[in-house]
């Protein structure tokens, strides 16, 4: 039986519940003297009846699905021989998913020993039992709470307000998903990162200033001493951001203020999609941009007036990832400074102010806290960003200021701990979920302080 | 225009007096009534016609502002009052489909001449609108903003003497002389309004423009800017157009009344509202229709 099966099986009994309940109401609504007599519309004790057969039974459905795994383990490991059961953890583990694997016809049964092929046997029993019985509760869940909904329809039912509060709820514990989503993001994060100091002392994390996380894997491995001293990296994702946001900033914001204030109609309807255009655009692509084009340029052009560029630079990512941002920055700002009241230009532009006057001394003030915090959600894309970085800006953990060598960045050495085949009690790979900890915090602070100053200053001008 | 022409405009809905309706209109044979030209003239506008796009707003209008006097501009909703007031320090150039025929003169000076400079002729002829506008800027560097742009002071004394000079002529110094460096949109409406007028007047402007000034503001705010106004026409000349006629009969020596883009009456504010010419004025200050 599978799962869309019994999804579908709820959803007819909804629809059928739904007519029922409706067909009920109007017969009583009728009998009663008309529809007027109905507290709520025919259709709200159909929605009614909907909702009470398909709610339950769903939850139900739900739990069912999560516990199914772990109680058919316990019930399939209950009933191998008390020797086997006296392995440890992982070889039971590995005893058990090899069975499992038999049942579901992935392993030839070759490689199994006999009681491994018996259990594979009761596993399946155990699963065919398990899937017939949760159709079965599906189904009686749903046709009780469809009854039961059913019954309960009278003149004086409030299914109107019913539905009304259910769908309060529905609409509650959707929002509840995003939340708990985060949450669990948050955690995992943080379970992963505590492991890693275990290994790491924090304080050596955060201010360490060498970054080379080679693990030695044997005891007598050599050259592989691991140091995870975050500063470098801090510093990396830092400079690159810095030169993004100085190309982004102005550009974007006068850009902004050309199509807001200058522009006629026509131009603006044309140029501020083309503009967008470029926020649509895979960073992969602007990758690749920024590797083969733009790099090997600022390398030539730097090599002509006299200066080592290194050929992955942060400059080049950075120019490139400024280049991704502008339509973000720019995007933002006109919105914000469209949205200065056209009351300011008059009064400006009636003392005779002349336009670049009054956009300097009267829009951008006014517009202010709404661009401050567009440009600190550009910083946090910024120090984000990934792929842009991987391709250009390199791998190699220098700490520098210096714009014309290779950095790379927290997000990057994410990716580079984490791609290909890892062993996860390693400090190297644990250590990128203690980056991502970070790169969450930073992020997350920059994202309270662009809030903060939005609410505190948006209604100025009021 | 006839007596039948009239009627058929008094019959209009006020809703539709708008634009539309003059594409419909005769120009050519219409002539206002009363006396638009004075002989001390601050501003004289000769045959103004103003256009936004293909409609028409202001239809062949010739007006004098006398020097140091009020007057006032009454009519119906889209008349073109505004419009034409607009046009006097050319803030009616910040739409693009709107051009201004005609000549207008300041001091005998065209503000439309190829060499005259908006910024200039702003800063000569002020302007008040009507919701209070202060700028999200503490009350001193609203006032303070004109002569800043303008380079009137050339030290902190010189400008905080005009912050000062500025909000007693429009009797607001006593109410925040204390609280200059309050956000000048924190005052009350009135506060606020009166704050706009001392931004205009802290430019030293000739003329002062008034569009409705008081239409958002209430009936004692009212009161104080008309005594204001009253005041201020001691050193400046003020065109104010204005829905209210109690207030037009209150503050200004001459009243024009536009209709349908065309200033159809023009006089002593004493004679326009006691012994009103023309059948449309009549009309509308008897309050038949506006």
């Amino acid at each position: 039986m599978q799962t869309s099966t019994v999804f579908l099986t709820l959803l007819a009994l909804c629809v059928v519940s739904f007519f029922v309940g409706r067909h009920k109401s109007r017969l009583i609504g009728m009998a009663g003297g008309g529809l007027q007599s109905l507290h709520s519309l025919p259709t709200h004790y159909g929605y009614m009846a909907a909702l009470w057969a398909g709610l339950p039974a769903l939850l139900l459905f739900v739990v069912w699905l999560a516990v199914e795994g772990s109680v058919v383990r316990s019930l399939v490991i209950a009933s191998l021989p008390a020797e086997v059961r006296a392995q440890g953890v992982d070889q039971l583990g590995l005893y058990y998913n090899q069975l499992v694997g038999h049942a579901v016809g992935n392993i030839e049964p070759a490689s199994l020993d006999a009681t491994q092929l018996a259990a594979s046997a009761v596993y399946n029993e155990v699963m065919n039992y398990s899937r017939n019985l949760k159709m079965l509760l599906v189904c009686l869940v749903a046709i009780i709470g469809g009854m039961l909904a059913v019954m309960r329809v009278k003149p004086d039912l409030r299914a109107r307000n019913h539905v009304e509060s259910i769908f309060t709820w529905i609409l509650f514990s959707c929002s509840f998903i995003a939340v708990l989503t985060t949450l669990g993001i948050v955690l995992s994060v943080l379970f992963e990162a505590i492991r890693f100091f275990q290994a790491i002392s924090i304080t050596d994390f955060l201010f360490g200033l060498q970054w080379s996380p080679q693990m030695a894997i044997r005891a007598d491995q050599v050259g592989a001493s691991g140091s995870f001293g975050f500063v470098p990296l801090l510093v990396g994702t830092l400079l690159i951001s810095a030169v993004a946001m100085l190309i982004a900033v102005p550009v974007g914001l006068m850009s902004a203020i050309y199509l807001s204030e200058y522009a006629s109609r026509r131009f603006r309807s044309i140029t501020k999609p083309v503009l967008e255009i470029l926020a649509g655009v895979p960073t992969v692509v602007y990758g690749f941009f920024a590797a083969l084009t733009v790099a090997p340029f600022i390398r030539n052009l730097g090599e002509s007036v006299g200066l080592s560029v290194a050929s992955e630079s942060a400059l080049a990512a950075g120019l490139v990832m400024g280049i991704m941002i502008i339509p973000f920055v720019m995007s933002l700002s006109d919105d914000i400074i469209s949205a200065v009241p056209d009351t300011m230009r008059e009064a400006s532009l009636g003392m005779g102010a002349t336009m670049s006057e009054t956009i300097r001394k009267v829009l951008l003030p006014a517009a202010l806290p709404g661009i401050v915090g567009g440009i600190l959600l550009a910083v946090s894309r910024a120090i984000g960003e990934t792929m842009i970085v991987v391709m250009a800006a390199g791998l190699s953990a220098k700490l520098t200021i210096n714009p014309l060598e290779a950095v790379t960045t927290i997000t990057v050495q994410i990716v580079t701990l984490l791609v290909g085949d890892q062993e996860f009690d390693s400090p190297k790979t644990l250590a990128a979920f203690a980056l991502g900890l970070v790169l969450f915090f930073v992020t997350l602070l920059l994202n309270v302080i662009a809030l903060y100053v939005v609410r505190k200053y948006r209604e100025q001008y009021e | 225009m006839t007596t039948a022409d009239a009627k058929a405009y008094g019959a209009v809905p006020q809703e539709a007096v708008g634009l539309d309706v003059q594409d419909h209109v005769d120009v050519a044979d219409y002539q206002t009534i009363g006396e638009p030209y004075v002989e001390n003239a601050k501003m004289s506008a000769r045959n103004v016609n103003v256009y936004y796009g293909e409609k028409q707003a202001i239809m062949d209008v010739s007006l004098d502002i006398g020097e140091n006097e009020v007057l006032s501009m009454i009519g119906p909703s889209g008349c073109g009052k505004s419009t034409f007031l607009r046009s006097l320090n050319r803030m009616n150039d910040i739409i693009p489909i709107c051009r201004v025929h005609g000549d207008i003169q300041l001091d005998g000076e065209d503000i439309y001449g190829s060499g005259q400079d908006t910024v200039l002729l702003r800063a000569r002829v002020g302007m008040v609108f009507q919701k209070p506008n202060p700028f999200p800027k503490s009350i001193y560097e609203n006032v303070a903003y004109g002569p800043r742009i303008h380079g009137l002071a050339h030290s902190k004394a010189e400008m905080d003497e005009i912050v000062e000079t500025s909000l007693r002529r429009a009797s607001l110094w006593e109410e925040v002389k204390d609280v200059l460096d309050q956000p000048g949109t924190g005052l009350s409406g009135g506060q606020q309004q009166r704050l706009c007028i001392a931004r205009a007047i802290a430019v030293s402007p000739e003329v002062i423009l008034m569009d409705e000034p008081c239409s958002a503001l209430d009936p004692i705010a009212t009161a104080r800017i008309e005594e204001l106004i009253d005041e201020l026409k001691e050193r400046f000349t003020i065109a104010i157009v204005t829905h209210s006629m109690q207030q037009a009969a209150r503050v200004s020596q001459r009243t024009a009344y536009f209709h349908l883009g065309k200033l159809i009456e023009v006089g002593d504010t004493k004679q326009i509202f006691t012994m009103p010419r023309h059948e449309l004025t009549e009309n509308y200050i008897t309050g038949r229709f506006g």
